[in-house]
């Protein structure tokens, strides 16, 4: 797998980063080292195989737990709109996005 | 004799607080100075004398009243990866660098609100956890108090090297990918990451979540063992935290019960198989560091332990299956930084997502943009099922092997890293040789099994070494007594630098 201009650019799109065209030849040059590097996956026989996600489920089934449905979380909004960048009267400030 | 309190154990800080040699809050006095004393190392991102000096305060009072445990009163340190109400909460980014957390990881919660200790700071670390050698810090390098042109490790490099300066002597610090494990070795100190699901992940900013667990860092193993115990616990805030009956089993309890029996035979370890790996002694592992590592486990066997040839087959794999696995977890959870609701944002854009890509790209460093472009392209359309979840599968592989392995052995023991601290500047413009250097801490991480790093002796460049034990799940109390047993007849973990004495 190789990695071309135009694949990085929809990525970053994707991941929503601006990246500057100064910045596209060595990101090209580093991801494609990565890419390399884990493209040895690609040689493994893996038939039949489940995918592991939670890494105890190798010894014993981990049921996924679910809470009450009940609230939990306390009333932090001072504390959370605190942090905000831009906000006004308790509510987060975006540009425009509506005409 | 008098204690010299910036190295000594937890257990003789806990007796000096308790026969009224000193108070908590002159401990906390002493290691605020040192740590104001050796703002070089950059070591600390923030330290506030008032609210420490509060925390001791309480300490003494709980003192006072009789209502200590084991571990009131005696100072700590944070990484920055843990939330904290009143110290400021970065992530080693510059996204979060004015961030204040609404409310304390639940580590936080126990060690310092439920244990009594005194929270000394936050300390530095790579970018959101990523990263091998704490360059990644948006608050620029930390550096090894052995030799201070030498990296301490990362990603716990900030508290690696405050417990090595005796700065603080005990720390917390992350494991993803070998995060304690790495500069634990690197700076001559010891440290475990438990099993996955032990310590609660709640609070701690989260880099790759099926990865992610936090664990204690100090000077010897029964220091860890005091501070694992505390830290560990089922926690419903966290979607993965354990609450089987393994993990119910106090930590200190096996602790201090495995080798009690034999202790007074000259062997305490009799019975004890060490299963060491052929892989993680071949090509690329530095002659200094294999010399000493052969002869820590040269002196498990005179402690009682037998030696088994082991074989972990998968041990190169364990790179790119984290390195595709790690990034898609990343990307996935660095996707909240919009600049929105909190965190960096741009000062100048032109519309609402504008905003968003010159935000993120400013507010992230190289290293968490190459995992977010790199996890965004494993799991994007036509490469999930090759990449993703082929490396799910690998896991899985990795992590039988592993079992396979413990059919005849108890402990796994080998190196850390392939080598010791390197320069400051010698492969951060390397990311894969970076990777590679993961190679010994990997596929404990995958498999989410406990591991250690344990001060085993010193490399040509007079640089720490450290021993890597890895333990079954959910047997990290064994794995402390053992590496106890190890420092009672060692003293690598009781040396210190010289220009921090």
């Amino acid at each position: 797998m190789e990695l071309h201009p135009d694949d990085l650019k929809r990525i970053a799109r994707l991941a929503r980063i601006a990246v500057s065209d100064a910045e596209l030849a060595p990101l090209q040059s580093q991801l494609n080292g990565i890419f390399g590097l884990i493209d040895e996956l690609q040689a493994v026989d893996t038939k039949g195989l489940e995918p592991l996600a939670h890494p105890l489920d190798v010894v014993q089934h981990l049921p996924q737990r679910l809470r009450d449905d009940k609230i939990t979380e306390l009333d932090q909004r001072e504390a959370n709109m605190a942090n905000a960048p831009a906000s006004e009267n308790g509510l987060f400030l975006v540009p425009k996005v509506l005409e | 004799m008098s204690l010299n309190l910036s190295y000594a154990s937890l257990k003789s800080l806990r007796a000096a607080l308790d026969s009224k040699q000193v108070s908590s809050v002159e401990l906390a006095e002493h290691f605020l100075a040192r740590a104001e004393d050796a703002l070089s190392l950059n070591a600390f991102l923030h330290i506030d004398r008032g609210l420490t000096l509060s925390q001791a305060r309480a300490a003494d009072a709980r003192i006072a009243k009789g209502e200590a445990g084991a571990l009131t009163g005696i100072p700590m340190a944070h990484k920055d990866i843990f939330v904290t109400r009143s110290w400021r909460s970065t992530a080693g980014s510059k996204m979060l660098a004015d961030y204040v957390s609404p409310f304390d990881a639940t580590v936080v919660e126990k060690l310092n609100h439920g244990a009594g200790m005194v929270c000394l700071g936050k300390l530095n670390c790579d970018e959101f956890a990523m990263g091998s050698s704490n360059e990644n810090s948006a608050f620029g390098a930390v550096k090894n108090p052995w030799d201070t042109s030498r990296i301490p490790g990362g990603s716990s490099g900030g508290s690696a090297a405050a417990v090595a300066a005796g700065l603080t002597p005990a720390a917390t610090g992350t494991d993803t990918g070998g995060s304690l494990r790495q500069p634990a070795a690197m700076c001559g100190i010891s440290a475990i990451k438990p099993t996955y699901g032990r310590v609660s992940r709640y609070g701690m900013i989260a880099f790759a979540s099926s990865l992610d667990q936090g664990g204690p860092m100090a000077r010897g193993a029964e220091d860890c063992a005091l501070l694992l115990d505390a830290m560990a616990g089922f926690d419903e805030r966290d979607s993965t935290s354990l609450n089987n009956k393994q993990a119910a089993t106090p930590i200190l309890a096996r602790f201090s019960e495995a080798y009690a029996s034999n202790a007074s035979t000259g062997a305490p370890l009799q019975g004890v198989r060490i299963g060491v790996p052929q892989e993680f002694f071949g090509e690329g592992l530095s002659a200094d560091v294999r010399a000493a590592v052969e002869a820590a486990i040269g002196e498990f066997e005179k402690l009682g332990a037998t030696r088994v040839e082991i074989s972990l087959p998968r041990t190169r794999l364990s790179i790119p299956a984290y390195y595709v696995i790690a990034p898609a977890e990343a990307s996935s959870n660095l996707s909240r930084f919009d600049g929105v609701r909190y965190g960096h944002r741009a000062k100048e854009y032109r519309d609402l997502k504008d905003m968003i890509e010159r935000s993120r790209a400013e507010g992230f460093g190289a290293e968490p943009k190459r995992r977010i472009l790199t996890g965004a392209w494993v799991l994007s359309h036509g490469y999930y099922d090759a990449y993703y979840l082929q490396a799910q599968r690998v896991r899985r592989l990795i992590a039988q092997d592993f079992q396979e392995a413990f059919k005849s052995c108890d402990f796994i023991m080998g190196p850390v890293a392939p080598t010791t601290a390197w320069k400051i500047g010698e492969k951060n413009n390397d990311p894969v040789a970076m990777y590679l250097e993961d190679i010994f801490t990997l596929g404990v991480s995958l498999a989410g099994l406990p591991g250690m790093s344990v001060p085993c002796g010193f490399g040509a460049d007079k640089m720490p070494v450290g021993l890597q034990i890895i333990g079954n799940y959910f047997d990290e109390g064994r794995m402390l007594a053992a590496a106890h047993q190890y420092q009672q007849v060692t003293d690598w973990h009781a040396r210190t630098p010289e220009a921090f004495r």
